[in-house]
């Protein structure tokens, strides 16, 4: 075992994780942080997506030890953004899941998306979110919910702090 | 699937990496961007002894300017996502900053790193086939022999295969300024946004439409390694029309069939590849 220390959503935390652990199985059984999902767990599905220092990144494929001195976010440390509760509203209203199993790796990847473009066209939500699979929807209502949440965003630009 | 146990070392220095990967060879695996390595790892198909993770040393994380010579230096850390993006590469070395958008998906190039996909020697990844095709210089490391540079087009040795030593690490890797007469051409069929390539080209030329001085024609994901069609490069240099060009490449190029195409049809590909490259080139096509 090796201790880690990390800006877990925005509060210090100290862990015990074993050296061969991947970091998305620490924050789940580690810190109850069940929101972000194993499917493939070899980097294809994109259900682990975790932002580190930023960036969305496979949470399969980073050890946790390697999460030492960084700056993890995990959809639960999310529910507070705007362009994430506008994603959410627009995926519910836009159906864009089903099961939800995929569903917090889409919503962070197209935050991230939308941070970088705030108007994306339906071409490069496509290729922004290819890294992601969803076994249910078959896509449509997904580039539906993104578009809709960006829209809404521009119509409606929220003052407190966007870019993280 | 886990990992199987290994022991985790984090290098604080290029020198403390060098001699770990002296005193453990074989046994221990670098761990860059861990893109490739923890599906690996994950999977069970490799099971080191010590994983060397290398994502401290800065060092070899920057892009510069060899005063020397002039050339591009790129860190083994450089992350794709950051090489698709540096002003500098744009204008220096522009067929990486067209190659890199078509690696994997956003959440993969945030992390995975040029010089973990050169060590990786995958047939079908796109940095390889542009260091060849740029005729770029890989830098290798070791503890008991110092640096040394291998031209990429010798580094390549087969499927997953490289003339790295175990006991070496790869550094960065250089490309030479561009003449001005430099022009290049990146081209790529992937059945999804973000696949390995189903056939992908990487060519560099120097001249101009009817006066071409040198070309180098780079095929990926169709051979154990980037795979170069010097005869059809030859015959474009000389000047044969194109149907002959595609003559040559069709006789020189034998892929090896994946799951979902056969040989025939990479060969097919390849040829439709070449001739958006050459229109890319400036080329006339008959016909148009
Ligand atoms: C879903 C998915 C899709 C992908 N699609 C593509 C694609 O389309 N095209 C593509 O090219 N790649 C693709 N990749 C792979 C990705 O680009 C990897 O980042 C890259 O192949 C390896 O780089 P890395 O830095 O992640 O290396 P790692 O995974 O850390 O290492 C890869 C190998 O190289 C060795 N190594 C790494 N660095 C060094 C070094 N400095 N010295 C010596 N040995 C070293 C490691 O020991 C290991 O054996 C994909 C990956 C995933 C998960
Ligand atoms: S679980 Fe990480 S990409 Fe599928
Ligand atoms: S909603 Fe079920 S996998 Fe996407």
């Amino acid at each position: 075992m090796q201790d880690i220390e990390l800006e877990l959503n925005g509060q210090r935390v100290r862990l015990a994780v074993s050296r061969r652990e991947h970091l998305a199985d620490a924050l789940r059984q580690r810190c109850g942080l069940t929101g972000t999902h194993l499917g493939c767990e070899h980097g294809v599905c994109g259900a682990c997506t975790v932002r580190v220092d930023g960036a969305a990144v496979r949470g399969c494929l980073m050890l946790a030890v390697q999460a030492d001195g960084a700056r993890v976010r995990t959809i639960e440390g999310e529910g507070d953004d705007p362009v994430m509760r506008a994603l959410q509203d627009a995926f519910v209203e836009r159906n864009a899941l089903q099961c939800g199993y995929c569903t917090p790796g889409f919503l962070l990847t197209a935050a991230e998306l939308i941070a970088l473009d705030p108007d994306p066209s339906r071409e490069s939500i496509r290729a922004y979110l290819s890294g992601n699979l969803c076994r249910c929807t078959g896509y449509q209502a997904i580039v539906d919910a993104v578009e809709l949440a960006a829209r809404r965003l521009r119509e409606a630009p929220s003052t407190d702090g966007r870019a993280r | 699937m886990k990992p199987a146990p290994f022991a985790y070392v984090r290098a604080q220095s290029v020198e403390h990496a060098l001699d770990v990967l002296a005193e453990h060879g074989d046994d221990a695996l670098v761990l860059a961007g861990g893109q490739s390595l923890v599906p690996m790892l994950n999977l069970r198909l490799v099971q080191p002894a010590v994983v060397l993770d290398i994502n401290a040393l800065r060092g070899l994380a920057a892009i510069d300017t060899d005063p020397a010579s002039g050339a591009l230096r790129i860190g083994t850390l450089v992350r794709h996502r950051e090489i698709a993006s540096h002003q500098t590469v744009a204008a220096r070395a522009p067929l990486l900053h067209d190659a890199a958008p078509w690696i994997a998906h956003p959440a993969v190039r945030h992390r995975g790193t040029l010089g973990g996909s050169l060590a990786l020697a995958d047939p079908a990844a796109e940095w390889p086939a542009c260091a060849v095709a740029l005729d770029a210089t890989i830098r290798l490391a070791s503890r008991d022999g110092g640096e040394r540079s291998v031209p990429a087009s010798a580094f390549f040795q087969g499927l997953y295969q490289s003339e790295r030593r175990a006991d070496e690490l790869l550094v960065g890797c250089d490309f030479a300024p561009p003449g001005d007469d430099a022009v290049f051409s990146f081209r790529e069929l992937a059945r999804r946004h973000g696949d390995y390539a189903a056939v992908g080209l990487a060519l560099s030329a120097r001249g101009r439409p009817g006066a071409w001085t040198a070309m180098r024609v780079v095929f990926f994901g169709v051979g154990d390694t980037p795979v170069q069609a010097s005869a059809c490069a030859a015959a474009l240099i000389a000047g044969v029309d194109f149907p002959e060009a595609q003559a040559r490449l069709e006789g020189e190029l034998d892929p090896r069939p994946d799951l979902w195409f056969s040989a025939q049809a990479k060969r097919h590909l390849a040829v439709h590849l070449l001739r958006e490259a050459w229109r890319d080139l400036g080329n006339p096509m008959a016909g148009e």
